[in-house]
């Protein structure tokens, strides 16, 4: 293809998307948008695989049968979510084996939330509440995102995503309503979970080096700092009433913009843990390797056995 | 309080309960995202029978003790699980062969309880057997798949098997509250479900190019709070919250 065959096709190709056209697996698409796509759709497929150990850390030990059976649910959607963004993302001519591959070797990257651990219950309601929260406010503009297959997966997982967050919430509701000691619970959770999910929202604009591109193909509507606001005002007032405090003394009701002001983040410790030297980094690694490795020979007698059997059946016909 | 049909419930919702919490364990660690799935949902479905179990169980006691009460507030003595249930996920294979005994004997047993006298059993029964089927299907192709699959594979599975095998003869044993129960037509003669039984893991395991054990020695003790050495640690997860944080609302 000559050079300006290929600058027509492009242009083409932004038109369709400007005309909120879904682009599709067998449609023509830059190269760039491939990789692009799908380094954000395995990204993301990643982290729900990886959130799953955080809160698989609880399942044993949720305190009554309904938060056991809830829980569990809760775990389990989300390693649906994990299989259809794969899925979906398999779409672009890349392997679920090569995902791993990049997932295991550290070349991929998933939500840098899930390297902090879950210590009590509360981490149980904070994470919904908050993590869930942040990931919706994230998510929900990607239903319209220009990839057919993406934006389809998104409005499945969404819709999950809300349910899980006011689950969440409710697991916070109780404790902040029982015990002194749940209540305790309740507020250290918060404390802990309350600014590794503002960065949730990722680097400031100033620093995010994705956005201009990201915004021209509908993988993003608005800039990081615009959803982190909204993410606050939209949360504070939730944790008001139910009389937990968020950890952060120069929050403050900004009459004239209609908005919380807040303190600083750290963004030393949001980039340390992005390199790979969170808490629990080297951990979740460790355990998604290590079910991987222990797999093996449970994947080789799959498929071992499905070729037996396709063997037997070619010989029947013969 | 009728003690003794408080006791049968408690015999039947304790292997669910324990079986639910081991498999619990493993969201999170399969071999693949779709095992991982079907695990979870297997320990959904257990759970569930727990809860409706345990529900009736504390309609029977009728002394103010709820589900969770029931589910995690006994000392490990007062547990009436079979031992097989509680035998740990040393890997996917001795998982899918504990499900797999078990399952066997679970749908045999479900499909006897549901023409129990007593209606509410039955009408869990009835709900559960759907449930079941599918688990019974579920562990019974992967046996064939991990026994016909590789040399390694065949290799691990017959371990598990003839390991796990010496748990099974106990599922057939009448305890005390059995043969009441047998007597007010309650309760399944699960003496009679052995020959089925075998026959039907024989079937399979054949058909997973495995051996048959042919151990006659077996374990018993479980439906008497008698258990292995892996139930106090499963017990200390399960009860953790209740017992640090007792008499409160989660």
């Amino acid at each position: 293809m000559s050079e300006e065959q290929i600058k027509n096709l492009e242009k083409q190709f932004e038109e369709r998307i400007a005309r909120d056209e879904k682009i599709e697996p067998k449609d023509w698409m830059p190269e760039k948008y491939r990789q692009t796509h799908i380094r954000q759709m395995s990204q993301h497929a990643h982290s729900e695989i990886v959130g799953m150990l955080p809160e698989g850390n609880w399942i044993t030990r949720a305190p009554s049968l309904r938060r056991k059976v809830a829980l569990l649910a809760k775990v389990q959607d989300e390693a649906g979510h994990g299989l259809y963004l794969y899925s979906a993302t398999e779409t672009l001519g890349i392997s679920r084996d090569e995902l791993y591959e990049q997932l295991h070797t550290g070349k991929a990257k998933y939500s840098s939330i899930f390297n902090y651990p879950t210590l009590t219950w509360a981490d149980m309601g904070a994470i919904g509440w908050l993590v869930d929260g942040a990931a919706i406010i994230n998510q929900v503009p990607l239903c319209s995102t220009s990839y057919g297959p993406y934006a389809r997966a998104m409005i499945r997982v969404c819709k999950e995503e809300s349910f899980h967050q006011r689950q969440g919430y409710e697991i916070m509701i109780k404790l902040a309503n029982g015990t002194p000691e749940q209540k305790e619970m309740a507020q250290d959770a918060l404390n802990r979970w309350w600014w590794p999910s503002l960065m949730m929202l990722g680097p400031t604009d100033a620093e995010s080096i994705h956005t201009e591109q990201s915004m021209k193909w509908k993988l993003k509507r608005k800039s990081n700092d615009e959803l982190r606001q909204q993410f606050i005002d939209q949360t504070v007032p939730q944790a008001d009433l139910i009389g937990l405090t968020i950890p952060d003394p120069n929050l403050k009701w900004n009459e004239e913009r209609q908005s919380y002001d807040f303190g600083e983040i750290d963004w030393d410790e949001f980039w340390q843990v992005v390199k790979g030297h969170g808490p629990m980094n080297k951990e979740r690694m460790k355990a998604r390797v290590g079910a991987w490795e222990r797999g093996e020979w449970v994947r080789d007698a799959a498929m071992a056995y499905a070729e037996k059997q396709q063997d037997r059946k070619e010989k029947q016909v013969v | 309080m009728k003690e003794n049909l408080y006791n049968y419930i408690l015999q039947i919702a304790d292997n669910s309960l324990i079986l639910g919490q081991r498999m619990g364990e493993l969201c999170g660690h399969g071999p693949s995202l779709e095992t991982d799935i079907a695990c979870t949902n297997i320990s959904l479905d257990l759970f569930g029978q727990v809860r409706s179990y345990y529900q009736y169980a504390a309609k029977i006691a009728a002394d103010g003790r709820t589900e969770d009460d029931i589910a995690m507030l006994r000392k490990e003595r007062d547990y009436l699980n079979i031992l097989l249930v509680e035998q740990p996920n040393t890997d996917f294979g001795y998982t899918m062969a504990r499900q797999f005994l078990f399952d066997v004997y679970h749908l045999l047993f479900l499909k006897e309880l549901e023409k129990s006298k007593d209606l509410i059993l039955s009408a869990i029964a009835t709900k559960s057997i759907k449930e079941v089927t599918y688990h019974q299907r579920f562990s019974s192709d992967w046996i064939k798949r991990l026994g016909d699959g590789t040399e390694e594979s065949h290799e691990r599975i017959q371990n598990a098997i003839n390991d796990l095998w010496t748990y099974t003869d106990e599922l057939f044993r009448l305890s005390e509250v059995d043969e009441e129960m047998l007597e007010e037509g309650v309760a399944v003669d699960i003496s009679k479900l052995k020959n089925g039984y075998y026959q039907k893991v024989s079937d399979v395991l054949e058909e997973a190019t495995l051996t048959v054990p042919e151990s006659k020695y077996f374990q018993k003790g479980g439906k008497q709070g008698i258990h292995t050495e892996h139930m106090g640690y499963l017990l200390a997860d399960l009860q953790y919250m209740q017992r640090a944080y007792p008499n409160m609302e989660w």
